[in-house]
């Protein structure tokens, strides 16, 4: 189980997340809606564990244990996937030597031993076929010159490949075209099951069509403001923000 | 992708601070007084039993130094050297020149041997596939203790020895060459290293003959208060090709040393010479005591027409590197080519680059320089490219780029473009750009931790210079990096 209580985020002084509470349990997956600015992406950084902020009040709980004393690749080793809003890019680096380093230091975090190339081969070619990415991309430096929708589609690979505990989806359908839609939300709903729990955040009704979620969670000015089915998403569709982020 | 777990490897499982080769051999030496004066460059020339040609060469360029004063233009600052506070030569006792392997002091096999340097033949001819094998000239101090693969090389016609043995052996060759790429008045330190110059590699390929093995020299300075200063001339006769290597390293010492070295090159019509450099001399401590103060003047001269010299290297040691190798390019079609990874840490200070001076006809030049910065160091390029007014058809290509790591140490590019022909093209670009934060959360957050994170990124920048070196080298250097960027992050 994924936890989050009452979370108080502040970035230079600026306070971001409210007194935000939250659980994901094994093999839930749920989706967090809000308006811009609200502090979605700023919830899935410090889940994942990026530096800059400061967390005054509140914890954060994997299967019971804090990891807010966790680096970032600790926490990844636990377990923890976050799927970027904006995946950054690495000049010079293939995807494929990049894909390699990730998966080996995970396993030797685990205790595991490396993969072998030709089992290595053959997991990325599998997942990269899964998700129509062309076997030459994996060459190209990871992200370099790559469209919005691949370097979506270069996230699930990375997602499949790390067989993580708790995805976190940041926007990942923004940028990619009808097709692509579907086949990444085809990719992330493999993954569905066996434990694992996700975390989709999204604006648009139109990935849940594809992705249906357990639970539906409005966030506004860095709180959970309303949980429901999936039914909410409709609702949200219909009427907007407003009424959450007044209530607020 | 190998090389990439490799380093991921060794940034593991190295200490912060460790310079792998620090370690001082001890064995007995035989030292020239400290200081300098005529006597000490006769000293010199006595141990090496030159011919009086040379030794008023050498004279020649001291009387010539003593009017000269130190160049102060780069961007390195350091107290002034005190050149009377300094041996000159400093030679093993028991191989106190060019002997064979048998006879060599085992001591010094051990060194060696120690810093990954075979030079036991078998064991190179047991375990190296042929078309892999590399003959060493091993430069300990100021003297050459031994060549291998010598006679080997001789059935091919390569000459390949020390500086000091050609003198002996092959002196209308040396007589022809020596000086005429970088003259003895040439600045303040090749004036320096052709009064005193003690050592180095003498190559000459003969024509039409491609060298059947890479050739290198691994350079090692042991005695504290000396300073190296070594020599080295490599001749590619019309229509021949040599790859070419250097390596050195220096133990840890509190003391600063100074290295002055001068390298010529000549390739001769349709001629090739690749020349590689994996520098690692000590860079001082993290408090920046110690280090080698790095004082370098290499030149090559494409003096035949279509002949090409291409300089590679990757400079990740001393306390203060001085160095631009540089490429004249005479002969009409001639190319010359720079490839450059420079890196500095703690408070190392690089200021180096290349010079690409078009006299010919369709003379082509690429430079490629990549430095990089952590710590509180300071990494400049410098880089001249300029046509001559009767080199029509000249193009260069420049790009360089830097990347800092932290926001301690400092980055920049001097370029000097000179074109006195309209018909030049000179393209230029560069970047400068810090390792982001956010590129460093995104690596760990697949499971890398920070330092293999910091050597992905690195490995990913640098990568089209790597490739320039030979495979088994750049698999070396790519491990230097990592243990170069040691407790740059964090
Ligand atoms: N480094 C920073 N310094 C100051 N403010 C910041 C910083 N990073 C984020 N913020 C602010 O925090 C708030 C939340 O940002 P966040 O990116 O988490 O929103 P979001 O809900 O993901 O929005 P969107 O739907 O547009 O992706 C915004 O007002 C943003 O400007
Ligand atoms: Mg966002």
């Amino acid at each position: 189980m994924l936890e989050i209580r009452n979370l108080h985020v502040e970035i230079d002084g600026k306070k971001i997340l409210n007194g935000l509470d939250l659980v994901i349990r094994p093999g839930e997956v749920a989706a967090i809606m809000g308006p811009n600015g609200s502090g979605k992406s700023t919830l899935s950084y410090v889940i994942a564990g990026k530096e800059d902020y400061e967390i005054t009040e509140g914890d954060i709980l994997l299967n019971g244990q804090s990891i807010l004393e966790m680096e970032a690749n600790e926490r990844a080793a636990a377990g923890i996937f976050l799927a970027f809003q904006y995946p950054l890019e690495i000049p010079g680096v293939a995807t494929m030597t990049f894909l390699k380093a990730a998966m080996n230091a995970q396993r030797k975090a685990r205790g595991e031993s490396e993969l072998s190339p030709g089992d290595f081969m053959k997991a990325v070619r599998g997942a990269a076929e899964k998700l129509g990415i062309n076997p030459d991309m994996l060459k190209r430096p990871l992200n370099v010159g790559f469209s919005g929708g691949e370097k979506k589609r270069m996230e699930i690979l990375q997602m499949s490949l790390l067989d993580p505990a708790y995805c976190i989806l940041d926007e990942t359908d923004s940028g990619l075209d009808i097709d692509a839609l579907r086949i990444v939300a085809e990719g992330v709903n493999a993954l569905r099951g066996a434990g694992r729990g996700m975390l989709v955040i999204t604006h648009y009704q139109r990935l849940l069509d594809h992705i249906v979620p357990d639970v539906v969670h409005i966030m506004a000015k860095g709180r959970i403001v309303k949980s429901g089915g999936k039914e909410l998403a409709l609702e949200l569709e219909k009427n907007g923000y407003a009424d959450y982020v007044e209530a607020a | 992708m190998p090389a990439v777990k490799e380093t991921v490897e060794t940034v593991k499982t190295i200490d912060v601070d460790q310079y792998k080769y620090g370690f001082v051999t001890d064995i007995e030496s035989e030292l020239a007084p400290k200081g300098l004066n005529e006597d000490i460059v006769r000293y010199i020339s006595a141990k090496k039993d030159e011919p009086q040609w040379l030794l008023d060469w050498r004279l020649e360029a001291f009387r010539r130094w003593q009017t000269m004063v130190e160049p102060t233009w780069s961007r390195c600052h350091y107290p002034a050297i005190d050149f009377q506070d300094l041996h000159y030569y400093a030679a093993p006792k028991k191989t106190p020149g060019p002997k064979s392997l048998d006879e060599v002091d085992p001591e010094l096999l051990r060194t060696y041997a120690k810093l990954g340097i075979p030079l036991r033949e078998q064991e190179v001819l047991a375990g190296v596939e042929p078309q892999n094998r590399v003959a060493v000239d091993a430069v300990f101090d100021s003297v050459s203790v031994v060549t291998t693969f010598k006679a080997e090389l001789a059935k091919a016609g390569v000459i390949f020895c020390s500086i000091s043995e050609a003198v002996k052996e092959h002196p209308e060759l040396v007589r022809k060459y020596l000086g005429t790429v970088v003259p003895t008045t040439d600045n303040f330190y090749a004036t320096l290293n052709s009064a005193v110059f003690s050592d180095g590699s003498f190559v000459y390929i003969p024509p039409g003959v491609k060298c059947p093995m890479e050739l290198s020299t691994y350079f090692r300075i042991n005695e504290s208060k000396t300073g190296q200063f070594e020599r080295t001339l490599i001749i590619a006769d019309a229509g021949s090709y040599v790859s070419y290597l250097e390596g050195c390293t220096a133990p840890k010492r509190d003391e600063n040393q100074l290295h002055a070295a001068v390298v010529e090159l000549i390739a001769l019509d349709d001629a090739e010479i690749k020349y590689s450099t994996v520098q690692n001399w000590y860079p001082g401590d993290s408090e920046g005591r110690g280090g080698i103060y790095n004082f370098v003047t290499k030149r090559g001269d494409c003096r035949g027409a279509r002949s090409k010299i291409s300089w590679t290297q990757v400079e990740t040691g001393s306390a203060i590197t001085w160095k631009y190798p540089s490429c004249i390019l005479r002969g009409d079609g001639s190319s010359g080519e720079f490839y450059s990874i420079a890196i500095s840490n703690g408070y190392q200070q690089v200021d180096s680059g290349t010079k690409m001076i078009h006299l010919g006809k369709n003379t082509t030049s690429k430079i490629l320089a990549k430095g990089i910065a952590a710590g509180r160091s300071d990494n400049t390029y410098r880089g001249q490219v300029s046509a001559h007014r009767k080199a029509t058809g000249a193009r260069n290509f420049t790009n360089c780029d830097s990347l800092l790591i932290g926001d301690q140490c400092g980055a920049h590019t001097i370029p000097y473009i000179e074109a006195k022909n309209s018909s030049a093209v000179f393209e230029h670009e560069a970047t400068t750009s810090k390792i982001a934060e956010d590129q460093l959360f995104y690596c760990m957050q697949r499971g890398l931790d920070e330092e293999e994170a910091v050597a992905l990124i690195v490995n990913g920048f640098v990568k089209e210079v790597l490739q320039q070196l030979p495979m088994e080298f750049a698999v070396e250097a790519q491990k230097l990096i990592a243990i170069s960027l040691e407790g740059s992050v964090g």
